[in-house]
């Protein structure tokens, strides 16, 4: 463990206490939110931000204490590009499985028949 | 030069993250990157079934940034509607009628709709003309389904020309 300059100091702990705050209030959205699909909003908008905070301060970390460093990146890379893959797969089943919805919901589709694997 | 190198994004792409990967920039690096970014290409072309250019490689820089600082907005939404005591929340099912066309863009809107404030996209149409969206907490849908189509699709259909 190396000395840091108080100002990076500073600023990694705030990175790294920002995302793991946000991978928190994700968690915490599992529990709190009604039903499956409002569920989903959760894990996967605030855990880009919780994993990105983490990134930023490993950036910060390694760069000052050690040489340049960026190859985190890819790991936010990567996030971007399955979150939402995860996201979709996991509504559609929800879909399909016709699972119940909160009461508030509005359903406005048009032409349901189009989103369903019922043959009519 | 287009024989030896027909995906020019793409290998751009294979050679940044080369060197992501490596850490560390250098010649030796640097040259095994290349290497591997038109050898790569050139032995995957074959899978590619979907043909896509990218028209306007500058206005996908500002649509990534974009989506950057929406991101963290979404976010902050999101933390403040799980963070608020039992407030009401208003989810609606929307479809989305789609403009773009080709499986590539449609795919790029539908993560975007996922990453950005209080949208998840839920599937696509059967005849792949709509996309189902679940939004967490709208008041006016059609307000969220222009907001998409000015603020995204209208960006995507300048970058791809489709």
């Amino acid at each position: 463990m190396t000395d840091l300059p108080q100002w990076a100091d500073l600023l990694i702990s705030f990175f790294i206490v920002l995302g793991a705050s946000f991978a928190f209030i994700g968690s915490l959205g599992l529990l709190r939110l009604p039903d499956f699909m409002a569920r989903l909003h959760a894990p996967t908008k605030n855990t880009t931000l919780g994993v990105g905070g983490v990134v930023m301060g490993s950036m910060l970390y390694f760069s000052v204490t050690d040489a340049f460093s960026l190859h985190e990146l890819l790991i936010a890379i990567f996030l971007f590009l399955t979150a939402p893959i995860s996201a979709h797969l996991l509504a559609k089943a929800g879909l399909h499985l016709e699972l119940e919805l909160n009461e508030n919901t509005k359903d406005l589709r048009k032409k349901p028949e189009q989103y369903t694997d019922k043959d009519s | 030069m287009t024989k030896l190198i027909p995906a020019p994004w793409w290998s751009a792409f294979l050679l940044c993250f080369w060197l992501l990967l490596q850490n560390d920039v250098s010649v030796g690096t640097s040259l095994l990157g290349l290497i591997l970014a038109i050898l790569i290409p050139l032995y995957t072309l074959r899978a590619r079934d979907y043909p896509t250019t990218l028209h306007r490689p500058l206005l996908a820089v500002q649509y990534f940034l974009i989506l950057l600082v929406d991101i963290v907005v979404s976010n902050l939404d999101i933390a403040l509607i799980i963070l608020m005591p039992r407030k009401r929340i208003q989810p609606a099912l929307i479809e989305f009628p789609l403009d773009l066309t080709g499986s590539v863009p449609i795919t790029i809107l539908a993560s975007t709709i996922s990453l950005t404030p209080g949208t998840i996209s839920a599937e696509l149409g059967r005849d792949g003309r709509s996309l189902l969206i679940h939004a967490l907490n709208v008041q006016d849908p059609e307000a969220t389904v222009q907001q998409i189509k000015q603020r995204y699709e209208r960006r995507l259909k300048e970058i791809f020309q489709c």
